[in-house]
């Protein structure tokens, strides 16, 4: 298990260097470091020397991959992939355009984004899992019909849907809660408890829809008719047989987004004006800050891949059946 | 009417897709076991209904996608031409559904108006014919024509909602059109050759689903929108433009989805050669090429199927996040997620203008639910696990 572990850590390697790969190439090579230059310091009037003056200082002048004019190991590191990429192992993001440290703004943000999207996932996963495991003991009936019917109607409303409508009905209505911004202490709960629960509405439809399927699929299995057959009812078999197997393919499909839940949602936050990573990742997106972006897709690569290794570690550890050669 | 045809990128492919549709159909319906889970899917009467409406988008959308322009002519109708003789066409591209509904695109008022009204929805200065001057809310042009109202510049609202059709089709479809072909590839190969072919393509699979959707497509929108600006000369005009935007936003969705499929589908493959008749056909000596036309290909075409009508649904959704973030569509195209998007600060104004954003909401729940309503009697009827029949 321990090797096994240890080496889809290093398996993650060539995962990582392949993203800085793809979005080095998506940054610096269809955009050159001429343009950029040019981009920064103002599309006309500008001296050949300046944008050499440009390069130099943010070490574009290097060649791009391979530094034929240096010698050993230099031949690799003083070119701009190396340089613009070898820090982002070490969590060095750099500066971004305006100066501040993203590293540094990353740590600070977290946390908002965090306060909206842990709540989210544990409740939603609460609700879901329960009114599946509801609709799986009605199975068949009206009440099972008349839910899924809802359930495809919910998940056939846009996302944006939810949100303009929920600031408009509970903020601007009704007047419960601030329509958006963020504060710190006690008093975020006005703030958070909107996002959370439009989060938790438009996650319900496939949500349940997902559960109810594993559900029916594990009621279908022998041992449920072997404990049906021992004469126990219908409530312990669901709730104590069916329920515990069923949450081996629910843990294992929602463990890989857990390590996710850092970079926060882009539209919730940005809708809400919470600071958290996701607004702050849209807010670079639209000022078209490359350095931010970059540092925020290598962290999301690497968030989706402890996902994937704790998703394995979880398989293992719930069913013991499964061994890893 | 002289007129000159237009051909864009994505009118091309749409057009495509339609014909190897029909293609799909004319083989399907030789075959006993590709008839019958459609003949299912026609005795479910919800799925049939939502079918048909599917088919209602599907019309507007293709009538949507033959662009042309109109030869220029001055006010008495005379056709205008230039100093050398050459013919000069109008700088607005039109398509078919414009001229369908030439009475609601030209019926404009000045400003808004609430849906079905008949004075406009901010008072106004007017002179009366006696010379007095009054404020009180105008007469509209056309009144009550306006299902949804007007918009801030008095366009008609239904009329914009319509043309958001063809683009969340043009999305919904072409990117799974797009990735469709190397999808199905690489996760064959992957499965059927195993060895270093199929950890290459894992390791690609894996390395492209790790980057954030959004992020991917963010960087790869910004990216030819800076090429955009250095090499305006190649993009002639505005529709021009924003198609290749649209068709590049197709391309980079169709990388995102791709990786999905491709494991699905190698997962697939390597249960099919476990296989008695594909063992069997190895033993015998049959070239790879022909056991994987023969026997791995028909059966992994229900899976693909299936999820190129389970993904429908969810890139309709996507185009308005992604409008609403700055990554999607072209912002001068036509299509809901920009409406929300524009129309978002209304809900502020006193009284509110709610209509923009009814229109675009009303008209992508619909497309929405019957696909989604349809592509699930498509999956019960395909599935072999969950055919009953």
């Amino acid at each position: 298990m321990h090797t096994y572990i240890i080496r889809r850590i290093l398996y993650a390697i060539p995962i990582l260097i392949g993203i800085n790969i793809i979005t080095f190439i998506l940054f610096f090579v269809i955009n050159t470091p001429d343009q950029m230059a040019r981009l920064h310091l103002g599309m006309k009037r500008v001296t050949p020397e300046a944008i050499e003056k440009w390069k130099e200082d943010h070490n574009y002048h290097l060649p791009i991959f391979w530094n034929g004019s240096e010698s050993g190991i230099k031949k690799i590191t003083q070119t701009i992939f190396y340089q613009k990429s070898a820090g982002l192992f070490i969590f060095r993001f750099g500066k971004s355009d305006e100066g501040r440290d993203i590293a540094h703004e990353i740590t600070q943000r977290m946390w908002p984004s965090l306060a909206i999207a842990i709540p989210t996932f544990i409740i939603g996963l609460m609700v879901n899992i329960t009114v599946s495991l509801f609709i799986a003991f009605v199975r068949g009936s009206y009440l099972d019909m008349v839910t899924m019917i809802w359930c495809v109607i919910i998940m056939s409303i846009s996302g944006l849907f939810y949100i303009i409508g929920g600031q408009f009905l509970f903020g601007k209505i009704l007047n419960l809660v601030p329509i958006s911004g963020y504060d710190s202490g006690i008093s975020v709960f006005k703030f958070v408890v909107l996002p959370v629960l439009i989060g938790v509405i438009g996650g319900i439809g496939s949500g349940v829809r997902w559960y109810r399927t594993i559900f029916l699929e594990e009621i279908g299995k022998d041992y449920i008719r072997t404990a049906r057959a021992k004469g126990l009812t219908e409530t312990r078999v669901l709730f104590k047989h069916a329920l515990k197997n069923a949450l081996i393919p629910i843990l294992t499909g929602v463990v890989v987004v857990i390590p996710q839940l850092f970079m926060g949602s882009l539209v919730m936050e940005a809708f809400f004006g919470i600071p958290g990573l996701g607004s702050y990742t849209i807010d670079a997106i639209r000022s078209q800050d490359f350095g931010i972006v970059r540092a925020m897709v290598f962290l999301g690569a690497m968030l989706y891949i402890i996902g994937l290794i704790l998703t394995d570690i979880c398989y293992s550890w719930v069913d013991p059946r499964i061994r890893f050669e | 009417m002289e007129i000159k045809l237009v051909f864009l990128w994505t009118d091309m492919l749409i057009y495509l897709l339609l014909l190897s549709a029909i293609g799909f159909a004319v083989y399907s319906i030789r075959f006993e076991h590709l008839r019958s889970p459609w003949r299912q899917v026609a005795h479910n009467r919800l799925a049939m209904v939502a079918g048909f409406v599917l088919f209602c988008y599907i019309i507007i959308g293709l009538c949507d996608s033959i662009h042309f322009q109109e030869r220029a002519a001055d006010e008495k109708g005379q056709i205008v031409k230039d100093s050398q003789g050459g013919i000069i066409y109008k700088p607005d591209v039109l398509s078919v559904l414009d001229i369908l509904v030439t009475s609601i695109r030209e019926n404009t008022e000045d400003s808004y108006s609430a849906p079905l009204a008949t004075h406009s929805y901010s008072m106004k200065n007017i002179t009366l014919p006696d010379g007095k001057q009054i404020r009180t809310y105008a007469k509209l042009k056309y009144e009550g024509k306006h299902l949804f109202g007007t918009d801030k510049v008095g366009m008609d609202v239904f009329y914009r909602a319509l043309k958001g059709i063809r683009t969340g089709i043009v999305i919904g479809t072409l990117t799974t059109l797009i990735m469709l072909p190397f999808a199905i590839m690489t996760g064959i190969m992957a499965g059927y050759f195993k060895g270093w072919v199929d950890d290459l393509i894992q390791y690609i699979y894996t390395t492209l689903s790790s980057i954030p959707g959004v992020l991917l497509i963010a960087s790869a929108i910004l990216m030819l929108q800076v090429y955009m600006d250095t090499h305006a000369d190649r993009f002639e005009n505005i529709i021009i433009r924003a198609d290749t935007r649209l068709f590049f936003l197709c391309v980079i969705l169709g990388v995102s989805s791709w990786t999905g499929l491709c494991r699905i589908l190698r997962g697939e493959t390597l249960k099919l050669m476990e296989m008695e008749y594909v063992q069997a056909s190895m033993a015998l000596g049959v070239g790879h090429f022909k056991i994987l036309l023969k026997h791995i290909i028909p059966n992994i075409m229900h899976i693909v199927l299936i999820s190129v009508v389970l993904d429908f649904s969810g890139l309709v959704l996507a185009e308005a996040v992604l409008s609403y973030v700055g990554v999607g569509v072209d912002p001068t195209m036509e299509s809901w997620g920009n409406m929300i998007n524009a129309a978002r600060l209304e809900l502020a104004r006193e009284p509110i203008v709610w209509w923009n954003l009814a229109a675009a909401f009303i008209l992508m729940f619909g497309l929405v639910l019957s696909a989604n309503l349809f592509a699930d009697a498509v999956r019960d009827a395909f599935d072999p696990r969950l055919r009953t029949k």
